[in-house]
This record gives structure tokens, sequence and C-alpha cells, in this order.
């Protein structure tokens, strides 16, 4: 059974006014358990809007959501326990920390779930190594910390509720290439670990591509594509007709492929194209 | 719940009553308040409220918004009415019952009193509705300029009217999106005792003095980058000038008064 799945989900901004605005159009989307999703499109093409759909943020205007079988807004008093298990993880969530310190921070969302004292703190610990904040740190105040590391620390918050789905709304944005490739990469960790489903949300072809087992593409407002990134990106042309673009190193190989050298279609990130080389290297 | 909120909301439009001289439409609407505080018979308060509801249909702004603009006032309206209601003891007894006691006198204070506040409201959301924050704040500095005689720093004030409506909007998205963030997080709004509630308020709080400090910070370095050194010398894109149609506006608002007042004394 897929863990989340909308029918024909459609949300409308600013009914009713001059304003008014179609953020998301007739969705129907089937994520099977434990996938790791990328989900890219342009600035307003209602990425952000879909996603608070799935933990109950916001209520569609026509259509329905299910989360691991159960719909949303049958029960409003259901709500809470379905953000435990679709954690959200917004952009720039650093803008959220608030308490004294580190730890207390961290412990926040499974407070709310009403765990035990040991359970919270073995959460903590947990998902504070997993996404690289050091134990010294947890008696700081969250706002001495460096950008990086306030960002690690607001979505450990998330993690520690331990949801079966995390959803992350450009989690790297604003970061410089080391944190952006740090991040990534813990939160890849994060899902090989527990096997959990992922949702990133990102502009970036090439971080989508280097991490995501399957990809959504959503453009002006609609489902465009949810396929294997090797289907998504051999539809080049229609990407970058949306203003998207397939990773550099597909285009290069692309290229190549056209000029007569047999080297497939498939290649999407460096590591990939890395070995084709050596091995079509090796060969001569 | 936040989207409700309407202070300063601007409805774009293209009609006369958008079109006016902004300096025109603040003078007219104190103009209209006077007019409704003038009369003391219901027949000047109908010419008042005639004014205000035919320049609401000018202004075609739809009266669902209208609506909008005196639903959070309906408590303030219930108690005014009730309290002038049992409290006012002049002319006849209409309803009489232990200490509870209607008069003539009281009955139509309270109608009064609620038309009135009702033509208040309405008069003052026509004018945000229908000018932009920006022209309104124009407006203010130049009618007040005269004041910069007797050292009132009108431009700075104006100046932070301008900032304070810019960011109500920014603000409440902000908010919007720390209590989304939170939410995300099982925080619980909605239920609890009052302390409770106050108590989950921290959470949003907090984030939004954090991030209110830093975007006053920056906004403060930017306007220094573009050198802004206070009103001397500044010029505007936008200019205000009078056209015919201000001179129309203010005769007839100058006509209504004049009959608000002549109904008064004759009938």
């Amino acid at each position: 059974m897929a863990i989340i799945k909308t029918e024909n989900l459609t949300y409308v901004y600013g009914e009713g006014t001059p304003f008014r605005k179609v953020a998301v159009d007739s969705v129907n989307l089937e994520i099977e358990e434990g996938e790791f999703v990328g989900v890219i499109g342009h600035t307003g093409s209602g990425k952000s809007t879909l996603i608070q759909h799935l933990n109950g943020l916001l209520k569609p205007t026509d259509g329905k959501v299910f989360i691991d079988g159960e719909q949303l807004w049958e029960d409003k008093k259901r709500l809470r326990d379905i953000r435990f298990k679709v954690g959200l993880v917004f952009q720039y969530p650093e803008y959220q920390l608030f308490e004294e310190t580190v730890y207390k921070d961290i412990a926040f969302g499974p407070k709310n779930m009403g765990l035990s004292e040991d359970e919270i703190d073995r959460r903590i610990r947990e998902t504070a190594r997993m996404v690289g904040i050091r134990e010294e740190l947890f008696d700081k105040s969250p706002f001495e910390l460096s950008g990086g590391q306030k960002r690690r620390v607001a979505i450990a918050g998330v993690m520690a509720m331990e949801p079966k789905v995390l959803i992350l709304d450009e989690p790297a944005s604003g970061l410089d290439p080391k944190g952006r490739d740090k991040i990534l990469g813990q939160i890849r960790e994060y899902h090989k670990e527990k096997k959990n489903t992922v949702l990133l949300v990102s502009h970036s072809m090439e971080d989508v591509a280097k991490h995501a087992g399957r990809i959504l593409v959503m453009n002006k407002s609609k489902l465009y594509m949810y396929d294997t990134p090797v289907n998504v990106f051999a539809k080049a042309d229609e990407l970058s007709n949306m203003g998207l673009s397939v990773p550099q190193i597909t285009r290069v190989f692309k290229r190549l492929s056209a000029m007569g050298v047999n080297v497939g279609e498939e290649v999407y990130t460096v590591y990939f194209a890395k070995d084709l080389t050596m091995k079509l290297l090796s060969n001569k | 719940m936040l989207k409700d909120i309407t202070i300063g909301q601007f409805f774009p439009g293209n009609s006369v009553v958008h079109r006016l001289d902004s300096r025109v439409k603040i003078i007219i609407t104190i103009a209209f308040i006077v007019m409704l505080f003038l009369p003391n018979s219901f027949y000047g308060l109908g010419i008042g409220m005639v004014f205000v509801l035919g320049a609401f249909l000018l202004s075609r702004i739809p009266f669902k918004m209208m609506l909008k603009s005196l639903k959070p006032l309906i408590p303030i309206l219930l108690f005014t009415g009730i309290l002038n209601l049992f409290f006012i003891s002049t002319g006849d007894v209409l309803f009489e019952w232990k200490l509870i006691k209607i008069t003539t006198g009281g009955a139509t204070t309270a109608a009064f009193m609620i038309i009135r506040i009702i033509g208040l409201i309405i008069g003052s959301s026509l004018l945000t509705y229908t000018t932009s924050p920006i022209a309104l704040t124009d407006a203010i500095e130049r009618l007040l300029s005269p004041l910069k005689k007797i050292k009132l720093p009108v431009h700075e004030l104006a100046m932070m009217m301008t900032i304070a409506l810019r960011f109500i909007p920014t603000l409440i998205e902000e908010t919007d999106k720390i209590m989304s963030a939170q939410k995300a997080r099982g925080a619980d709004l909605e239920t609890g005792s009052l302390i409770q509630r106050a108590k989950a308020l921290v959470p949003i709080l907090i984030p939004l003095f954090v991030s209110s400090f830093r975007r006053a910070e920056d906004l403060a370095l930017a306007m220094e980058c573009r050198c802004y050194h206070g009103g001397e010398g500044r010029t505007r894109l936008k200019q205000l000038k009078t056209a015919p149609r201000d001179y129309i506006a203010l005769f007839v608002t100058a006509g209504f008064i004049a009959l608000t007042v002549l109904a008064d004394k004759m009938l």
C-alpha cells in the first residue's frame, strides 16, 4: 500500500479576491513506503503547497489526501498524530528555533508526542549524531551556533519525532557547497539507516539526481511526471522548456552519444560518469 | 485565521473613488466623520449613511468586503447597543421586568450609536480599500507638512508609518510560516486552558521577534546603502496631483454636510 496517496488534490489561494490563484491543480499521486523522492519544479510551480497538504497543514480546496491509508481531514483530532507520522522541515528551518538550549529545542517535537524522558534522550542523541551535532553543543543556545549548525539542529528537531515520512523543503538552500553536500549526505544516511520515506524538495537537478530514487516534477501547479531519474532525464527537452535543466553531466553524455560515442543515455551523476568513462577507456 | 485581518488592506481597482487624490480622500473621510457626529436626529444620520453607501457603490468594491470589515467589530457593536439599551432611561417605558427597564430613549440611542459606528467602520475601511498604503502615508505627510514649522518630524513619522504598513503583510506571512513549522513539530495551539495556550505562543513569539530584529537591521542597512538621510530634498516617483474630479468630490461632500445640518435643524 502506498504511504502517500492523493486523489484529485486541488488547492486555490485567495478564493473570491482579485489575487485568486490555483496553486495545486488536480494532482493524483502515489508514493510507496521507503522511497527517496526528489521533488523538483520551478519557483511557484506548487511544490511547497503540495507538500504542506501531506501533513494536514493546508486543507485541500478539493480532492483527498491519504497517509498510510488514512484520509486526512476526516477527523480533525487525528491531524496532530498525522503530523508526527509525516515530519515536515520547512525552508530555512533555523528560523523556527526558540528554546534556551540546543538539547531542549530538539526535544520540542518528541515532547509534544508525549514520549518518556529516556526515549526523548535516546532520540536526541541519535538524531544529533546523524546530523553531525556534537554533544558539547547540547547546552549552548541555538542562537550562538553557525548558520549550518542551526540548520542541522532544526532538521534534527523534526527527525527526532521519527516520522514515517520525512519531507524537506530545500534543506540546502543558502548554504555553501560544503555545507550543502554535508546536509544532503546526512539525509541520505538517515534514509539508509531508517528505511523511511523521504521527500526532498530542491531546485537543483544535480542534488536530486545524486540522491533520489524517483523524481516528481511539478509544472504550473500540475504534476508533470513521477518517474525514475532515467525516465525523467530522458525528457531533457521538455524539462528545459519548463525552465528546468537536466544535470550538466547528463547533457555532456547526451551530446557524446549524439556524436556517435557509445555511452548510453542513462548518465546523471558524476560518479557514474566516471566509472563509465574508466570502463570505456580500459576497453580500448 | 490570520488571513482575516483587513487592516490597511488595499483592494486594487480603477473606479472614481480609487482615482481620487489620496489627500482629498483623507479630508473627505474626516469630513464624513464630522457628518456622523453632527446630527442628533435620524434624518441627519441617514444622509451621512446615504453618502458613505453611495461612495461604496461608486468604488465597486464587492459588498462582501464591507461585511468582512464589519465582522470583527460585531462584539463591540453588541456591547454598545446593549449598554445604551439598558442604562439610558429617558422617554416612555417600553418594557419593564424586575431591574431591567427599556425606554424609548434607550432604544433610539442604542440604534443611533450602532448606526454611527457602522458608518465609521464603512467609511474608514473604504479609505484603506481604495487607497494604497504608500499613497496614504504620502498624503498624510503632505497634509501634516505645515506642522514642520513647529519642529514636528513629519517626514520621519510618515516614513515610520510607511514601514510599519509595509511590514504588516510580511509579518503576517512570517507568523503563518512559523506557526506551520511549529505545528509540524506537534505544537498544539488550539486546545488547552488559557495558561497552556499562552505558553504555546512562546515557540511562535520568540522566532518572530528574532526575525523582526533581523529584518529591521537589514532594512536600516539597505536604506543607508541607498543613501537615505531623511526627508531633506527628497523627491517622489509619484507626485500627488489634484484633478477636477477632486474638486467635485470636495464640493459634493460640502453639500452633504450642509444637508446634514439642515435636515437636523428643519426636521
